[in-house]
């Protein structure tokens, strides 16, 4: 049995240890939203966090993160108020196909976590990893500023709030 | 610009409408000459498995159902806008659904070519207007005033007085109006358009953005197990044994064993299945596995081979004539005209869809003499296609497969045949489980259909004033069984064939057997490379400017085959050049490494100018900053969609052009993932400027046009900006990095 916390939820799972995550978390525990894109970490559609850090899942050996925290897409909401980046890629229709989305966004959820506000450079050394065929660079670049811009308005009116 | 765009009213369906049990307004359709009794509608339409396009409910929820398959290219929420546009639905209202599978209710459910929004922008108008109508009405029996004194919006039947109706509180009265005859329908007129035009985000966003099932990957059904499939790496070997054994034995595996194929990469090859519990266990397992293989009827292609047959042809004309006029040789013989030939060479590419290929299907055998059934979820263009080639292989009657078409995460051409749906039935079958089979990205870039590499010798002659006025062509392609396969072609309606008087085109064909498919612009997305470079260097080698050159040839505004959408119209042409040079600022001064280049093409009904600006470093490293795209396919439907399809496409076609290249020897393809075949990254996208010319021709689509004219713009800016003459694509072949 190897544990793993998975969006806050506590697994015992029955794999074998060198199953990588990404497998674990689709067709284990059912949560397709990280995708399969190379099983070689060139790509980044199996994106998720490891102790809040950007991983791939696909070279990840469960057994290597036993007893870990692990944040997947299906985690980044909060019950139904979605996460600014989530809004942000909803009202900046940033998908085409829509299948590298799910890996884009938590490179983005992490680069946000450590800089609440990026520059372009930051943007793009953040999110190198992760290509996407459709060519939905340019819009992913400014649903991350709009996130950020929604995260400090948000900021903003928490401040109001204390103050009033 | 006005010009008159006729409607075609010859339906090829007929609409009928219903009531909903519990109250509401259903619209659907049936094919023409449906043998269908009006009882046999009205069960279907209770069974709620109709083939409905539009269901209004008494709550005043609207559900608009999408027919064709969508991967990117946004067809699910175009479609439905311009039912919606011309009900009179709030965009709010609505929800969209994926029709089911049946071409014999919806007619034709593919996806492209560009086709979806030109196919159908009528039929869906017909069917939004035809709805309207009903509501309205309906309206004017409940308000008591007369029809001309109705209109719709907002979702509801609105009088000229302000009072209005919604239509949850109309619907079952609608459903109960005689749906009006084609041929007394009106249509908006543009500047009324509340959604038509408007940019709205993707139906599917929310999906998207917060992980939901969509695509075939994410297919999980009772009881299913995974499965993966090992094909010979040379295309077309025949399995002779494996390792079973061994492979039975690995942690997660519960089956393993060989298929036999009828030897059609588009329906079913030899291979070994492995089947187990988690897609890891069978993928795991596939690394273990050794086969031995029959390479006897094997693919033998080899790319270097290929290179030097082509190679020997450089400079000759080929056997085969595909147009001639005028007197080419006499043009190149007189010593007044300056002359150019040169050959250009472009290399296979792969489809690279960010999901690779996978299918699930669950063959049930019939029990007590009843027939066997299957149930497929396939990502695909063609579900349709992909129905009757099952039907065939597995010898089972049409009406006992079910398709459910899932999202495609990417296709670009790529999901129009049926092999990995014959793969996933196979296996099912002979485990009776539902299967899920899922491609390594190892297997589907060897066993793509791909885009295919070829070879273009061309020669021209300009006139003492500058003028274009000769044009040779040898196009040097691939066939399988001596038919030129998919993308092979250099058609006699090619730019500038029609617009000069001395051409010579001919062609010589190369036998292979690496399959080859449609690959986003088929055939345009290498013919417009060379042309566009080509004439590029004519225009230099007489000293031109390449936009007045270009503005030249084209002449007089003319529609070389009057309303047939597909044919040059020059003046169209000449106006998106003139908006992308002066959008772009043609001409402007660039500093020392720097250069601009410009393009034009016409595919897909599409005209589209593009101007690219490019900086080169001393170490060959190639910067795209920015591009420029001006583009008429009439009236935009979703103005979000439109531009990132455009975006898109600039994009994958900079992607393809920088690195991208398979290549094939002993019949192997030699690239087997992402480090070996480079796609574009954040850091190297250009910016994109776009700019629609919206005119009154018919709406046409988008997925593709764009791509074209976006590898010889940046090669005419890597000219102007360092003088060399890119005339390969990948551009890495002569040393140019991302």
């Amino acid at each position: 049995m190897i544990e793993l916390t998975v969006n806050g939820e506590h697994h015992e799972l029955d794999v074998p240890p060198e199953m990588p995550l990404l497998w674990a978390l689709r067709d284990v525990l059912g949560l397709i939203g990280t995708k399969f894109g190379c099983g070689i970490a060139q790509c980044g559609a199996c994106t998720v966090h490891l102790n809040g850090a950007p991983v791939r899942a696909c070279i990840m050996r469960v057994g290597d993160i036993a007893g870990q925290k692990v944040r997947t897409i299906e985690g980044l909401a909060e019950g139904t108020r979605l996460h600014p980046l989530q809004q942000a890629w909803i009202s900046e229709d940033v998908a085409q196909c829509g299948y590298c989305q799910s890996g884009q966004i938590m490179s983005a959820a992490a680069l946000l976590e450590r800089s609440p506000n990026p520059t372009d450079a930051q943007i793009d050394d953040a999110m190198a990893g992760n290509f996407c065929r459709c060519g939905t660079y340019n819009r992913i670049r400014k649903a991350i500023h709009a996130a950020a811009g929604f995260q400090s308005a948000q900021f903003v009116d928490a401040a109001a709030e204390v103050k009033a | 610009m006005s010009v008159q765009t006729t409607v075609s009213m010859n339906r090829r369906t007929l609409l009928k409408a219903s009531g909903l049990l519990g109250g509401g307004f259903l619209l659907g359709q049936l094919p023409a000459g449906s043998v269908l009794a009006e009882e046999a509608v009205q069960d279907l339409v209770v069974t709620g498995e109709m083939n409905a396009f539009i269901r209004v409910t008494s709550d005043g929820r609207i559900t608009i159902y999408s027919a064709n398959p969508e991967m990117g290219q946004g067809i699910k929420t175009a479609l439905p806008m311009i039912i919606a546009e011309e009900l009179g639905a709030a965009w709010e209202d609505v929800e969209v659904l994926q029709s089911p599978v049946d071409e014999s209710r919806f007619g034709r459910q593919r996806a492209g070519g560009s086709t979806t929004i030109p196919r159908n922008f009528d039929s869906m108008r017909e069917m939004g207007a035809s709805a309207r109508e009903m509501f309205i009405s309906a309206g004017s029996l409940v308000m008591e005033v007369p029809e001309e004194e109705l209109d719709t919006a907002e979702s509801r039947v609105v009088h000229t007085s302000g009072r209005y109706m919604t239509f949850g509180q109309l619907a079952s009265l609608a459903a109960k109006q005689d749906v009006p005859d084609p041929g007394s329908l009106s249509f908006r007129e543009r500047e009324d358009y509340r959604i038509i035009g408007t940019s709205v985000s993707g139906v599917d966003n929310l999906s998207i953005a917060t992980g939901l099932a969509l695509f075939g990957m994410d297919t999980r059904v009772e009881g299913m197990l995974y499965a993966a499939y090992q094909k010979c790496p040379a295309i077309g070997g025949r399995v002779v044994s494996a390792n079973l054994d061994t492979v039975k034995k690995l942690p997660g595996v519960t089956d393993a064993f060989l298929v036999r194929g009828n030897g059609n990469p588009r329906e079913l090859l030899d291979g070994v299945a492995i089947v187990g519990t988690s897609t890891w266990a069978v993928f795991n397992a596939k690394e273990q596995l050794n086969v031995t293989w029959d390479e006897a009827d094997a693919s033998k292609d080899s790319w270097r081979a290929l290179t030097r047959d082509a190679r020997a042809l450089k400079g000759s004309r080929g056997a085969e004539l595909t147009l001639e006029k005028g007197d080419v040789d006499g043009v190149f013989a007189d010593p007044d005209n300056t002359v150019r030939e040169a050959f250009y060479e472009f290399a296979f590419v792969s489809h690279l869809c960010m999901e690779p290929m996978n299918c699930t299907a669950h063959y049930r055998h019939g029990a007590d003499g009843a027939p066997d059934s299957l149930e497929l979820w396939i990502p695909t263009q063609a579900p349709g296609r992909n129905i009757s080639t099952a039907s065939a292989m597995f010898d089972l009657d049409e009406s006992r497969i079910t398709a459910h078409q899932m999202r495609l995460g990417g296709s670009f051409g790529r999901r129009v045949y049926s092999e990995y749906v014959c793969e996933a039935t196979a296996i099912s079958k002979r485990v009776r489980a539902p299967v899920k089979l899922a491609w390594t990205r190892e297997d589907d870039m060897h066993h793509d259909f791909f885009r295919v590499g070829g070879f273009q010798n061309v020669k021209a002659a300009v006139n003492p004033d500058g003028r274009l006025v000769g044009f040779e062509h040898h196009f040097i392609g691939m066939s399988t069984d001596d038919q030129p396969v998919m993308g092979a072609w250099f058609r006699d309606t090619e730019f500038p064939m029609q617009n000069i008087d001395h051409v010579h085109a001919s062609k010589t064909l190369l036998e292979i057997a690496t399959p080859c498919g449609p690959w986003r612009a088929p055939g345009s997305n290498t013919n417009a490379f060379v042309v566009q470079s080509f004439l590029n260097e004519m225009a230099v080698a007489a000293g031109r400017d390449y936009v007045d050159f270009l503005l030249e040839i084209l002449g007089e505004p003319r529609w070389f085959e009057e309303g047939n959408i597909r044919s040059l119209n020059t003046g169209r042409a000449a106006d998106v050049i003139r908006l992308a040079a002066g959008k772009g600022g043609w001409g402007r001064r660039m500093p020392a490494g720097s250069g601009q280049g410009f393009s034009f093409y016409f595919c897909h009904a599409a005209h589209v100018a593009e101007l690219a600006e490019v900086r080169v470093t001393p170490r060959k490293q190639l910067i795209v900053d920015r591009v420029t795209v001006a583009i008429d396919v009439g009236p935009i439907i979703n103005m979000s969609g439109a531009l990132a399809q455009v975006e898109g496409s600039v994009i994958d076609g900079l992607s393809t052009m920088l690195g991208q290249k398979i290549t094939m020897e002993g019949g192997r393809v030699q690239q087997t993932n992402f480090h070996q075949y480079p796609v574009l990254r954040m850091p190297q996208a250009p910016k994109v400027d776009v700019h629609f010319i919206q005119s009154d021709y018919a709406p046409t689509g988008l997925g593709e046009p764009a791509l074209p004219p976006l590898a010889p713009a940046v090669g005419n800016a890597v000219f102007a900006a360092t003088g060399e003459r890119v005339r390969t694509l990948p551009f890495s072949e002569a040393g140019f990095g991302a």
